[in-house]
């Protein structure tokens, strides 16, 4: 069954894939990794000292996959403060988190997605008649479940589904329409992670 | 709560009730992490990550993901505000959507 993790005996996960599917997961994660890119001030120009001192951004993200990564850690989506002050307090302490987490936050996300692309790059020069087996430690299945997980997000916020009933319309696209290729990858991408989390569950 | 701490030892008529009237200082509030709801991360995975982050028992973590999917909302952990930023923090390494706040009942 394509899109199917199991687990590995003694630990880690395993999933057959063919080129196509390994070129699809291959430039989704390389989409994400230049998104993710280095954060605003997160240049300090390859200096260790320098960049284990710089500062994270304090606004949030322009782009909507990015704030969706990074969302604000003080303003609570559902309950905006009716008073202005705290409003602005709330704002004032969410840049303060932003400025002293993002770099860090952006660092974890780029490493995962590496890891992803490494893997992958691994298995394509491994694989023979089109379809190679993907083998993957417990470490690395981490790795790989995050970095799904954020793919999801960022096809999800793309796709603009921000509720539940946001989905049902996009499972019956016309194949005509543009966003079709970009729901199958959504769904087949959840078909991956929902196995790889079973093969993982404590 | 400031120490002020003076030169030399004053006398200082204390008033038990002046001091009772204080308001309960905002460090003795503890802070929360809610974990709001999102169409796109897995109840599966959501659970996982309780389970993995939290340290929670596979009922409390699915309990915890059912209020998250069905109220909007659920309070996943509490503490001082140190320990609620970095769970939040270790949330949005997860791609969970975590605010703090201060928890005013």
């Amino acid at each position: 069954m394509p899109g199917h993790f199991e687990p590995l005996p003694g630990g880690g996960a395993t999933v057959a894939l063919d080129d196509v599917e390994i070129s699809i997961i291959r430039s989704l994660a390389v989409q994400l990794l230049e998104l993710i890119g280095p954060g605003p001030a997160e240049d300090a120009g390859g200096d260790p000292l320098a960049e284990l001192f710089a500062e994270g951004p304090s606004e949030p993200p322009a782009d909507p996959v990015l704030r969706r990564l990074f969302p604000d850690a003080y303003t609570d989506p559902e309950q905006e403060p009716a008073d202005p002050a705290e409003a602005e307090e709330r704002r004032a302490h969410s840049a303060e988190f932003r400025r002293y987490t993002e770099n860090d936050l952006r660092a974890g996300k780029r490493e995962n997605a590496l890891a992803v692309i490494r893997t992958l790059d691994q298995l394509a020069s491994s694989a023979e008649g089109g379809e190679a087996v993907l083998k993957l430690s417990p470490e690395r299945s981490r790795q790989w479940l995050s970095a799904l997980n954020d793919l999801r997000l960022a096809i999800g916020s793309r796709l603009e589904i921000s509720d539940e009933e946001d989905t049902d319309p996009l499972y019956r696209l016309p194949d005509e329409d543009p966003r079709k290729p970009m729901v199958l990858a959504y769904l087949w991408l959840g078909g991956l992670q929902e196995t790889l989390v079973s093969t993982l569950m404590p | 709560m400031a120490v002020v701490t003076s030169p030399a030892p004053v006398e200082i008529e204390r008033t038990e009730s002046a001091e009772e009237t204080f308001a309960v200082p905002e460090l003795d509030v503890p802070w929360i992490t809610i974990v709001h709801n999102d169409p796109v991360n897995l109840m599966s995975y959501v659970t996982y990550v309780f389970q993995t982050y939290f340290g929670y028992s596979k009922d409390k973590a699915t309990e915890l993901m059912l209020d998250v999917h069905h109220k909007g909302r659920a309070v996943v952990s509490s503490g001082s505000r140190e320990e609620m930023e970095r769970d939040v923090q270790a949330m949005h390494g997860y791609g969970l959507w975590a605010t703090l706040q201060q928890d005013r009942k």
